[in-house]
């Protein structure tokens, strides 16, 4: 009897510990499923027009005017060559804030995705690491690979994909 | 009717506080300067009012504290008695007290009735150790002396009907007067209606009063300052001899204190008027009519929109599904207005800040025996409140260091073949998205070979290491660090700089030495514009809105093929009067690929200015000028070249503030 007990108490912590995660929102990209932590979305807009930045990279698309904030708008499919395609009424903007690796600065940046799919809950344990590609692929800012019903997806480091000091012309 | 007195305690203190400033400032100016009567007025206004705002809010300790402060200033002002520098002394510890108690009562904190009575005791020796003296002074004037030696008043106060709503409670007056002697009298309740006709909010009361005891006829006006205007008061001395009655109704003059002493001269009236402007100023933020309507205006368009939506919510279906839209932009747009505007209700020209500088410039030159003149330009610079109240005191610090280190002794300014006055310029001004505010003198300038040394005597600096001049020159900046032969109370203890640099520091901003020796040195103080406004041209390149800062743009034209040359095939020129202008085309410095002019006669050209030299920035339309509330592109980007920070349109855009002289250095 105690043995089962014990063994039902050491099942359901290691239930625990398997269910330990954090929650990601996910979008898709040219068919790609991508996740973002889901604590670092301050909000979720529709595409408008912005304001262009001259010199800048074609990735940023521009500024816009987050009650009162200046915010860059990055256009990821840009920034992941991918093909461009023309933004619909599905189109989103994610507002997420970013911290820069140098200075702790935080930032507020947002970035074009096609489409909104959902939050999951990725565990730890079964958060697998990036594979390498070599130079032909450069994946630093995919911080691991979960699974989504099936579905790869790719859960980006957002401090490492949008630090601004390297986003210069090329 | 009682008022919840509480709702005005925060007024009470903010303005508690900055009296305590004001009175501070003054003794200082005092201590530093001659004693003038305007100083005099002002700490003694500043002393009055906390009086009696204590008094009414029922902060009994500080109102007796300030009323013995003030029986000193008052005998000041009115020329009984010579401030020393010792009475500056103590009267600013009592500041110091009198701060520490009002923190006490705002905060809820302990007071330290030990400092309060040792300053309170030390007031109180002053004004009994010169009692001989101030009699001797009275016996000169008898008139006075007579009400002076008083036994005592008989007071007649009969407020009118309408006395209680306007706040006032004959309670707090009777309680007032009681406090400084026998108070004795009789109520005359003949005019109290019957009780169906009483209104209770009516006053139908008055007293015949007898208050015994040398009491200073001030002191009484004092107490009745408050309630002069609602009721009738007659004071009569209660001297046998002199019988004089001295029945006055109170009017509601400016200078309600000032009646029984010998009267202020006329002229110092006249000053008194004009510091109570400048300290005003300095006490709260001034706000342009047109900014409040604005704010009107906005605030009414809000309601508007507001209570359409509130209509449309009422019976609400798909079909009115565009009229909401519609509502909702506009609400967004208009709260974003608003917003912009409070924000601009902050901005305030840079002269509060400078105004005090003639005044301290003349105070110390007289003192330290130097000629100079003040030159300051820019005083119409915006900036923050906040920026300008911090800004205060390194500007003082760097000032007070060029009168006292910077400008030589007019001998020593001939022999070096420099005019005789030395000059301090104070300067500020837009520069690259930045405000910059620049102290410059023409003394002997910093001497790096003297400030090197100090670095490797205090070990700043290790001998022997080579400096750029900026790193000589930073460390003036270290605390401590001082290199006046002769340690001066003006400045040279080496105090303030480290402050002077924490303090701007502390504001996201930098500051730069130049110095030549034998010329003179620049402080130039750099401080971000993220709260700055700035008027602007707007002007369309492409499908976007740029801002060209108004300061910069002399003109614009639109060029005739007459005008336009070529330089060696490439560097297009523009010919404006007898000048040729390099044009710089924004369309191919930011790679605009959508601009609609690219022949030079289609577009508009704007003439600015930067560095003294003429450009002309090629566009393709003007749109209008507005004021434009600067914001930092770095802040969630980074800088971009050419730009000096970004703007929030009234449609809610975002617009490019040009950065004129950095356009051109894109050109080079």
């Amino acid at each position: 009897m105690s043995t089962d007990v014990e063994n039902y108490v050491e099942e359901s912590l290691l239930d625990a510990e398997s269910e330990l995660g954090d929650e990601y929102l996910t979008f898709s990209l040219a068919d790609e499923e991508y996740g973002v932590d889901i604590l670092r979305v301050q909000e979720l807009r529709g595409w408008e027009p912005v304001t262009r930045i001259p010199n800048s990279p074609e990735y940023v698309k521009g500024v816009l005017n987050l009650r009162g904030a200046i915010v860059p708008v990055i256009d990821l499919r840009v920034r992941f060559n991918l093909p461009i395609e023309e933004y619909s009424s599905l189109t989103v903007v994610i507002v997420l804030s970013v911290k820069d690796k140098q200075d702790g600065h935080e930032r507020i940046i947002s970035v074009v995705v096609d489409e909104i799919s959902d939050v999951v809950k990725a565990k730890f344990n079964e958060i697998q690491t990036t594979p390498k590609f070599g130079s032909a692929l450069d994946t630093e800012y995919i911080s691991g690979l979960a699974d989504a019903g099936g579905k790869m997806l790719m859960l980006l480091d957002v401090d490492t994909m949008l630090n601004v000091s390297e986003m210069q012309q090329l | 009717m009682s008022i919840d007195m509480e709702q005005f305690h925060q007024v009470f203190f903010e303005e508690s506080f900055e009296g305590l400033d004001i009175m501070e400032t003054g003794l200082l100016n005092l201590d530093n300067g001659e004693a003038d009567n305007e100083e005099i007025n002002t700490i003694f206004r500043a002393a009055h009012s906390i009086k009696g705002g204590s008094g009414t809010f029922g902060f009994q300790n500080i109102a007796d504290f300030t009323h013995i402060m003030e029986t000193l200033l008052d005998e000041v002002r009115d020329g009984i008695r010579e401030l020393t520098h010792e009475g500056i002394n103590i009267l600013l510890k009592s500041v110091d007290c009198l701060r520490m108690m009002m923190t006490a009562a705002s905060d809820g904190g302990d007071v330290d009735e030990q400092e309060v009575k040792t300053n309170f005791d030390a007031l109180q020796t002053i004004l009994g150790s010169d009692e001989s003296a101030a009699v001797e002074n009275e016996t000169k004037e008898k008139s006075t002396a007579v009400s002076e030696e008083n036994q005592g008043w008989k007071i007649s106060f009969a407020p009118h009907k309408n006395f209680m709503q306007f706040g006032n409670d004959p309670v707090r007056v009777i309680r007032e007067l009681s406090s400084l002697g026998q108070l004795t009298g009789q109520i005359d309740t003949s005019k109290v209606p019957d009780f169906s006709e009483l209104n209770p909010e009516d006053m139908h009361l008055s007293w015949d009063l007898e208050l015994q005891g040398n009491v200073d006829k001030a002191a009484i006006n004092d107490v009745f300052a408050w309630v002069e205007d609602e009721s009738d008061i007659s004071l009569s001395s209660l001297n046998s001899e002199s019988k004089k009655t001295n029945t006055k109704k109170m009017t509601a003059a400016k200078t309600p204190v000032a009646v029984s002493k010998a009267a202020v001269p006329a002229a110092d009236r006249k000053a008194t008027d004009k510091k109570e402007k400048s300290a005003a100023a300095s006490s709260s933020i001034r706000v342009g009519i047109d900014k409040i309507d604005d704010l009107i205006n906005m605030v009414g368009e809000l309601v508007i929109t507001q209570s359409m939506l509130s209509m449309l919510g009422e019976d609400f279906n798909m079909t009115r599904l565009e009229k909401l839209q519609e509502g909702l932009i506009q609400l967004d747009r208009h709260t974003r207005e608003l917003q912009e505007s409070v924000m601009q209700i902050r901005m305030v020209p840079i002269s509060f800040t400078f105004s005090r500088f003639p005044r301290m410039v003349r105070d110390l030159s007289e003192k330290l025996d130097k000629k100079i003149e003040l030159v300051m330009h820019g005083e119409n610079t915006e900036l923050d409140k906040t920026v300008i109240e911090k800004i205060g005191d390194p500007l003082v610090h760097l000032v007070r260091n060029s009168i006292d280190h910077g400008i030589e002794m007019p001998e020593d300014r001939l022999a070096a073949g420099k005019p005789e006055t030395g000059t301090i310029q104070l300067n500020a001004f837009h520069r690259g998205g930045n405000i910059v505010i620049e102290i410059t003198d023409d003394g002997k300038g910093i001497d790096k070979d003297v400030i090197y040394n100090k670095g490797v005597e205090k070990g700043l600096v290790e001998a022997g290491t080579k400096l750029s001049d900026q790193q000589i020159y930073d460390l003036l900046f270290n605390p401590g660090f001082s290199t006046a032969a002769e340690i001066t109370d003006v400045s040279g203890r080496g105090v303030g700089m480290d402050v002077v640099k924490k303090n701007i520091m502390s504001l996201g901003g930098a500051i730069e030495t130049h110095s030549v020796k034998g010329q003179g040195s620049i402080f130039s103080i750099r401080l971000p514009l993220t709260l700055a406004i700035l008027d602007g041209q707007s002007v369309t390149v492409g499908a976007d809105n740029y801002i060209i800062p108004l300061v910069s743009i002399v003109e614009s034209v639109q060029p005739k093929k007459e005008q336009l040359n070529m330089v060696a095939g490439k560097g297009e020129t523009y010919k404006l009067r007898d000048e040729y202008l390099p044009i710089l085309r924004v369309c191919d410095l930011f790679n605009i690929p959508d601009a609609k002019a690219h022949k030079l006669e289609d577009g508009l050209l704007v003439v600015v200015e930067a560095d003294g030299k003429h450009f002309g920035v090629f566009v393709d339309d003007l749109l209008g000028q507005q004021q434009v509330v600067i914001k930092s592109l770095e802040s969630n980007y980074k800088r971009i070249e050419g730009i000096s920070g970004a703007t929030i349109l009234g449609d809610g855009s975002v617009a490019l503030i040009l950065d004129v002289p950095g356009l051109i250095r894109m050109s080079d």
